[in-house]
């Protein structure tokens, strides 16, 4: 590898201000100087709406861990675009990204990819990862949530005899249920793993109001793991239950005289329930004024309204703007604030000095503001 | 060299946020300058105002359709131009064979021509941002050209763009060397005009490079010591790695193959044939008979509809084929340039009967002409400025 970093720069003094990788891009499309891009080896069709699209990456990826995402950028009628997907397959292999169609970019991913064609890429990240020791674990999913805790499942079912997984999946129908027959599958082969398939199609949402309905599925779910992926409705529900649950357990232990430890080491605990969002509800700019906003390394300057976050408008304006979750999570689109105020689309709070790094995917201009890119 | 200074300050329009930059060049919204230039002055304000509203219609069309399509080109461009440059290089090395010698200094002249005209003059203009590809960004990328992009950007972009033909505002106008204009003030050093200008030609990108620095700037105070010095580290920085590829280690390679000195002046060609032919390109854009030139006072509360007439009648075009226009990365549609410098420039030819045709209908010159008319139009000029005015 140093070798070769060696030589590049020694056949840079030939290709400069080029780098070697934009010579060699001209025969393989993975080759840059400046941005990761992986060539698709392969798209599987999932449901209707859905397909998981293999890749092979080229230099600078690493290799994901079990529930982590990665931005994924591809092209709309020539403008670049960036979304964040779930890794599918199990680590320690080739990776593969399961899209739903909700959207324009993913309704291209799903729709128009072919084997060959250039994927933009970013390193996988995110902390939805299996625990660093074996417990036992108790998997919410619903719709598409399924994709992360898919890739546990691959990664530890087959291959971890002492593994313990409870998963309760609920999608639309039968037919809208991604990996429903290799779910099914991997049940009928591994004891440790069980899996309930609920369909809100004949029976409704799951139902988190109380505990009956994780009581039935699984009785000794306060003592496990719990992973929880969907939408935002599902999640909120699951927190809310968890966090009653623990407060109920707390409430009974100290009236028992015993402070800290309820229940044992895993009795239902927020703590215990880790969960990955899809969605976040940025409302909170309605009917609020914007204002000017100017990219100052850019030289742009653009009148924004108070509910566009600040990176939608930087991409619209042209400006490289880094992005990453666009939900407020992963604060990959920090951006340097130079002077003016932003307001919160989240939570509606306005904030700003000068200096301070602001996350363009969930803010808003509050007046005129100056961004240091 | 008789350069008006202005020393009155920026417009502030930056008291909302009084740390901060804000971006100059505000346009009036209504009204019309001090003196609106002969060549307009039979238009009213209402005529202007509803000549910049036809014009942003016409640039409004081409942002609708801008897409794909333009995406496809310019990476195409890209893709032709690489390889014109390798396969140019690689014939350089065993350029000892005389047909490997013309071959490989027609393809790189061709590969450096391409990169400058079509390719980085505008990729630097941001004609392709909109695609947030950070390999083809106005941000991002760097040209095999002497001066540092940054430098360029500044002077081109900030000050030749907005400033167009305002004679003591746009150095463009004779780039702090040539008299290129009636206005500026005459005096002897002018009689070396022409000589000046033919010197000029074969090493255009280093007399880019220095115009660039900003010296006039430095000498005046305008700019600092600091940014000087930046300035002249980023320049030596990237004239060095530009002289090592051309001068050094593509004749070093080609010396394996007893070529080393045939590639040496093969490089040397390339890069000459480039600069003369971008010195006649750029200076038919703004030097031919029929172009105008403007004063402050035409400058002074102008509107967005007085802008657009200023970057027309500033302007000169070149007639031709298809091939011509993209060996001048479409600089012959300099008026079309000037009105939309950021909008991609495969869409030029496209726009350019529109705007004729508004020109006609407002009664304002459209100056046009095959190459070697205005490049002789631009010399006759380098020619007849050398000399002081005639008393009345």
């Amino acid at each position: 590898m140093i070798r070769l970093r060696k030589l590049a720069r020694a056949a840079s003094v030939l290709t400069t201000p080029l780098a070697p990788e934009d010579i060699l891009s001209l025969f393989n499309p993975v080759f840059s100087a400046r941005q990761l891009r992986g060539i698709v080896t392969k798209v599987v069709a999932e449901t209707a709406d859905s397909a998981t699209i293999f890749f092979r990456p080229g230099r600078g990826w690493k290799a994901h861990q079990a529930g982590q995402w990665a931005r994924i950028g591809v092209e709309l009628d020539g403008v670049r675009h960036w979304r964040s997907y779930s890794l599918s397959a199990p680590a320690g292999q080739d990776p593969a990204i399961t899209v739903t169609d909700v959207g324009a970019v993913s309704g291209v991913l799903v729709r128009d990819t072919r084997p060959g064609d250039v994927l933009f890429l970013a390193p996988p990240q995110g902390d939805f990862v299996l625990p660093e020791h074996p417990r036992p674990l108790l998997m919410l999913t619903a719709g598409s949530g399924i994709t992360p805790v898919m890739s546990m499942v691959r990664t530890l079912v087959p291959h971890r005899p002492d593994a313990d997984v409870v998963l309760i999946h609920s999608a639309r129908t039968p037919q809208d249920s991604i990996f429903r027959e290799e779910l099914s599958e991997l049940a009928d082969q591994f004891p440790n793993f069980k899996v309930t398939h609920w369909f809100t199609g004949e029976r409704g949402r799951v139902d988190f109001s109380s505990a009956a309905v994780l009581d039935e599925l699984c009785p000794d779910w306060r003592h496990r793991a719990a992973y929880a992926c969907g939408p935002e409705g599902f999640l909120d529900d699951a927190e809310a239950l968890w966090s009653a649950e623990a407060a109920a357990a707390a409430a009974e232990g100290s009236a028992a005289g015993e402070s800290h430890q309820p229940e044992g080491p895993f009795a239902a605990d927020p703590i215990n329930l880790i969960i990955e969002r899809f969605t976040t509800s940025l409302a909170a700019g309605a009917g609020h004024d914007g204002g000017l906003v100017t990219f100052e390394a850019s030289d742009r300057e653009v009148e924004a309204d108070g509910s566009t976050p600040l990176l939608d408008v930087g991409e619209d304006a042209g400006v490289l703007m880094p992005s990453g979750c666009r939900m407020g999570i992963c604060h990959s689109c920090l951006t340097p604030l130079r002077a003016g105020h932003v307001r919160d689309l989240r939570t509606g709070e306005v904030h700003g000095e000068p200096g301070q790094l602001i996350q363009t995917c969930v803010s808003a201009a509050a007046g005129p503001v100056n961004l240091d890119i | 060299m008789a350069i008006v200074i202005n020393h009155e300050a920026e417009t502030t329009e930056d008291a909302v946020v009084p740390s901060a930059k804000t971006r100059r060049g505000a346009l009036a919204t209504s009204g019309s300058p001090l003196v609106r230039p002969p060549a307009a002055a039979h238009l009213s304000d209402e005529q202007v105002a509803e000549l910049g509203r036809e014009l942003d219609a016409i640039k409004d069309d081409i942002l609708a359709k801008r897409g794909a399509s333009d995406a496809a080109y310019i990476r195409r461009m890209i893709k032709i131009q690489r390889g014109l440059e390798i396969s140019g290089r690689a014939t350089l090395l065993v350029s000892r064979n005389k047909g490997a010698w013309i071959a490989g200094t027609t393809l790189l002249s061709l590969a450096k021509i391409l990169e400058n005209m079509e390719i980085g003059h505008n990729v630097l203009h941001g004609q392709w941002d909109w695609m947030r590809d950070p390999d083809i960004h106005s941000t991002t990328w760097e040209w095999d050209f002497v001066t540092p992009a940054r430098a360029w950007q500044h002077t081109h972009n900030d000050l030749h763009h907005r400033w167009t033909n305002v004679v003591g505002k746009d150095n463009d106008v004779g780039y702090n060397l040539l008299r290129m204009d009636p206005q500026q003030e005459w005096k002897p050093f002018n009689l070396g005009n022409p000589l000046y200008n033919a010197i000029l030609a074969p090493v255009f990108e280093w007399g880019i490079a220095i115009y660039d620095l900003e010296l006039q700037d430095f000498k005046d105070g305008k700019k600092s010591k600091e940014a000087l010095v930046k300035d002249l580290k980023a320049l030596g920085v990237k004239a060095l790695k530009q002289f090592t590829k051309d001068y050094a280690a593509t004749p070093a390679v080609a010396m394996l193959t007893g070529s080393g000195k045939q590639a040496l002046y093969g490089t040397l060609t390339a890069n000459a044939v480039r600069n003369v032919w971008a010195h006649a390109v750029i200076f038919c854009g703004h030097f031919p008979e029929g172009t105008d030139t403007f004063t402050e006072e035409m400058v002074e509360g102008e509107t967005r509809g007085d802008w657009y007439v200023r970057q027309m009648i500033g302007s000169a075009n070149i007639s031709g084929s298809k091939f011509m226009h993209l060996m001048t990365g479409n600089l012959s549609h300099q008026i079309e340039h000037h009105l939309f410098p950021d909008i991609p420039s495969n869409r030029y030819a496209e726009v350019a009967p529109k705007v004729q045709e508004i020109c006609k209908r407002y009664g304002l010159p459209y100056t046009t002409g095959p190459i070697w008319k205005q490049v002789g139009s631009t010399w006759a000029k380098v020619f007849k400025l050398a000399l002081p005015p005639k008393k009345a």
